[in-house]
């Protein structure tokens, strides 16, 4: 089933000047076709600037196509009377976790989205205790969020989404302001939703080792989807990611860079096991003959 | 450090009167600061004096944070009690060069400072024994009635629980933004007056654009999980009248009362 | 300029119930023109430590010297030392301020006192050595990108001379591109200018391929302290800190203990390739 089916969509930024003519205009998205499956992982890859955070805040409805269109879930993102169910279908994680955190303590945090939805009391609360053990979250619920870490609070931040049962999660770049074990926290945090509780997960990043589990990885360019496949896929263009100003995980890059030298090695490498038993392959070949 | 400052400056006890709702305690500090402007009699005042301290008591809250706030008000307080004191016209009792003491200055100075000590006293038990938290429900959920005058009660109440949010963050940016520009040479402590105001421009410019940036995420970040206003909405703390609040109301019905009854009936007369 | 720390303590919020030592005995000597990378988790105290080096934060107790005086010494000239050691924070929102780039970056050499010709003129050098050139100066700050603000920043600091460059997380939420090329940047800097450079940062890839010396910082603590390849050796330990050596020298340590005859010394891709092809053709 198709939980987000995008036609054509184009999105322009435009600039006024003091006189309220255009001075300026900035097609952010250009014609992206969006073929979302419910329950996948999808991760878009793009470098800052190529569109891929516009077009993420199309799917909660926060933007709207300048053309084309976007049903989330079968509903026309553009029908106002269906805005908040829109909003509550696709939930939307933000990259600043101080900014997006509303509550002074952390379990008043995770149910104003409930709250917004006018949830009564009691199932607030279940809601806010199963989010917060979804996310690990649980024991810390009555501290303040500013004594969390960052990974901490990105993971408080998804439990707030999760307690508004969203079909579908939006990742905005939400571990590119984290240290790499926040970053860890908060992508095993998303990809046990996505398998565990089934929720469609849209993945907006420009860090490669986090989408090496994707369903799907989606490449943006200058608001233009410009590469599409699974994550092997993806990986065996190194020169053509590097064209998009992206670059490859280190062993996938040295297993290029191998196989470049005659070394012979399959393509799309993604983990260190992969290429140190691919090498033992080769070696223990030589050995035979 | 700067972070570890709160608004409102709450000391935990654990008390009685930090148990009590935050709506008895907010209609009780409003009803207490009006019943000192309504009733302004000797003896009104010893019983407000007697139920201030009371409250004081039950409070647990040590006397000397209590007045801290009223360090705040000194100057104000001198000012409008000079005034009084020379500015009332009356029966003379005594002449400094120009200006002249009345008995009714002293009375009305007297009364003015003790409005105002019991007035800053009477509010910082509030905040003392409130979680900012608690403070801000008990608005929104106390004073919803003000809605019919237009008052934007829930407006103000998430205003004021997302300033709470963010101070402390705005506090520590605000400290490392000096820092960044001290690296750069910049002086923020020598200089007169206005060389300092100027000083503080490279601090200023960057702490209101990054206040700016972080208001528009959060609008947006708030819309994403769905708020529109306070209407349709939900409470996860619904606030409940519990039996120890609606014996706080009958106490508060009886000071009222007696306020009332001994400005109306026992005159004492000191000249 | 050398800079040398002895015995460097520093304990936060003293007396309160938040009393947490920052930094516990740092004894370090940076010599000149050394390229060098502090790496450790948030709150291991790498950020501390860099504010000591320019006199933004007091140690505790200990002493810094700068070219052998203490900087803790009754009428030390802190103003100087912060121009010596320039410190480029991690946002560059939080030090852009001016309406255009090339008033921004003259707020350092302002500060310093000299004249208008010499302002102008370390200005124009600073952006130049960041590669912005005239067609930028006119611009408001806030409109470039992440990573030109970020090059204004550090012109900004540039500007000033400072002989120690001291950069915190100048990458954190650039793309691969944009943090290849600032990077790139800092290391012609540094071979051009003969300055020292501390690159201050999470992520021991990225470092790898451009310093000389590594120190690792964990709860206030040196932990390592020494070139590239001995300290990746010590992969599993730094994991229990919650780091990661880089990839690379999984794939070499993993293959090693396959009874591969392979030089475990490498960090970067291209040696690992050349360790590799040389393994495999033996």
């Amino acid at each position: 089933m198709k939980i987000i089916d995008g036609k054509n969509l184009k999105f322009e930024y435009v600039k006024w000047n003091e006189e309220g003519q255009v001075e300026s205009s900035m097609k952010a998205v250009d014609g992206v076709d969006l073929d979302i499956e419910a329950g996948d992982f999808i991760a878009v890859l793009g470098h800052n600037g190529s569109g891929k955070s516009t077009l993420a805040k199309h799917i909660n409805a926060i933007l709207l196509p300048t053309e084309g269109s976007l049903y989330v879930d079968g509903k026309d993102t553009r029908d106002e009377s269906k805005l908040w169910e829109i909003r509550q279908t696709a939930g939307m994680v933000f990259q600043n976790p101080d900014n997006q955190i509303i509550g002074t303590i952390v379990d008043e945090d995770v149910g104003f989205g409930p709250e917004n939805m006018g949830i009564p009391k009691e199932e607030i609360w279940q809601r806010v205790e199963k989010s917060l053990k979804a996310v690990g979250m649980w024991e810390y619920r009555s501290h303040s969020p500013n004594k969390l870490s960052g990974g901490q609070k990105q993971r408080v931040a998804i439990a707030g989404v999760v307690a508004m049962q969203p079909k579908c999660i939006v990742l905005d770049e939400p571990t590119a302001m984290l240290d790499p074990n926040g970053r860890k926290e908060v992508i095993q945090t998303v990809r046990e939703l996505n398998r565990q509780e089934k929720v469609t997960v849209i993945l907006i990043t420009h860090y490669m080792e986090e989408v090496i589990h994707a369903d799907k990885v989606i490449v943006m360019d200058k608001g233009k989807v410009v590469m599409q496949g699974t994550p092997r896929e993806i990986f065996s263009e190194v020169e053509t990611l590097k064209h998009y100003r992206l670059d490859v995980p280190q062993v996938t890059l040295l297993a290029h860079e191998l196989k470049q030298s005659g070394v012979d090695l399959p393509e799309g490498i993604l983990t260190i096991e992969e290429l140190t038993q691919a090498l033992e392959k080769c070696r223990s070949g030589k050995k035979l003959r | 450090m700067l972070r570890d400052i709160t608004l409102g400056q709450y000391y935990p006890a654990g008390s009685v009167i930090h148990k009590m709702d935050p709506r008895v305690k907010l209609v009780a500090t409003l009803a207490f600061i009006a019943s000192l402007f309504a009733f302004g009699s000797v003896s009104s005042y010893f019983v407000a004096t007697i139920a201030l301290a009371a409250v004081i008591k039950l409070s647990r809250v040590p006397f000397r944070f209590i007045t801290k706030g009223l360090k705040a008000i000194i100057i104000l307080m001198l000012i409008t009690v000079i005034f009084n004191l020379f500015l009332t016209p009356g029966t003379p009792v005594a002449k400094l060069w120009k200006f002249t003491i009345t008995i009714e200055g002293i009375r009305t100075a007297a009364f003015m400072a003790i409005r105002l000590i019991y007035l800053i006293i009477g509010s910082s038990v509030m905040t003392l024994t409130t979680t900012p938290n608690d403070l801000t429900d008990g608005m929104e959920q106390g004073l919803g009635f003000l809605n019919v005058f237009h008052v934007p009660v829930h407006e103000i109440a998430m205003m004021m629980s997302i300033a709470l949010r963010f101070i402390p963050i705005l506090m520590e940016e605000t400290d490392k933004i000096m820092k960044a520009q001290m690296a750069r040479g910049a002086d923020f402590e020598s200089g007169n007056l206005i060389q300092k105001a100027k000083n503080m421009v490279p601090l200023l410019v960057p702490l209101f654009i990054s206040a700016f940036r972080r208001a528009n995420d959060l609008a947006m970040a708030m819309e994403a999980r769905g708020y529109h206003g306070g209407e349709g909405r939900t409470k996860m703390h619904p606030l409940e009248y519990k039996k120890t609040d609606k014996i706080a109301y009958l106490v508060l019905l009886v000071y009222l009362a007696l306020m009332f009854l001994v400005s109306r009936y026992m005159k004492i007369e000191t000249w | 300029m050398v800079l040398k720390t002895e015995h460097l303590n520093y304990i936060y919020g003293a007396g309160t119930a938040f009393e947490k030592q920052a930094l516990k005995d740092i004894n370090l000597v940076i010599p000149e023109n050394q390229f060098i990378g502090i790496i450790g988790h948030t709150g291991s105290g790498k950020s501390t430590l860099i504010q000591h080096l320019n006199g933004l934060i007091r140690a505790t107790s200990g002493a810094i010297y700068a070219d052998g005086k203490n900087i803790y010494e009754d009428g030390y000239d802190k103003k100087t030392l912060r121009s010596k050691v320039g410190l480029v924070f991690q946002y560059p929102e939080h030090q852009l301020f001016e309406t255009d780039v090339f008033s921004d970056v003259c707020f350092g050499p302002k500060n310093l006192g000299l004249c208008t010709e010499e302002i102008e003129e370390r200005a124009r050098e600073a952006l130049s050595q960041v590669g912005l050139d005239h067609s930028y100066y006119r611009k408001s700050p806030f409109e470039l990108s992440g990573g030109q603000k970020r090059r204004v920043a550090i012109a900004g600091i540039l500007a000033m001379h400072p002989e120690v460059l001291i950069l915190d997380e100048p990458t954190a939420g650039l793309d691969p591109r944009g943090r290849d090329e600032i990077l790139d940047q800092v290391a012609r800097l540094r071979e051009e200018q003969k300055i020292t450079v501390l690159l201050v940062s999470h992520s021991m890839e990225d470092v790898a391929n451009y310093v000389s010396r590594i120190i690792v910082m964990n709860r206030g603590q040196v932990l390592y302290d020494d070139v590239p390849s001995r300290v990746f050796e010590y992969y599993q330990e730094l994991e229990k800190v919650g780091l990661a050596a880089p990839q690379v020298t999984y794939v070499i340590q993993t293959l090693k203990s396959q009874g591969w005859d392979i030089d475990t010394s490498v960090t970067t891709i291209e040696q690992a390739k050349q360790a590799i092809l040389k393994a495999l053709n033996s």
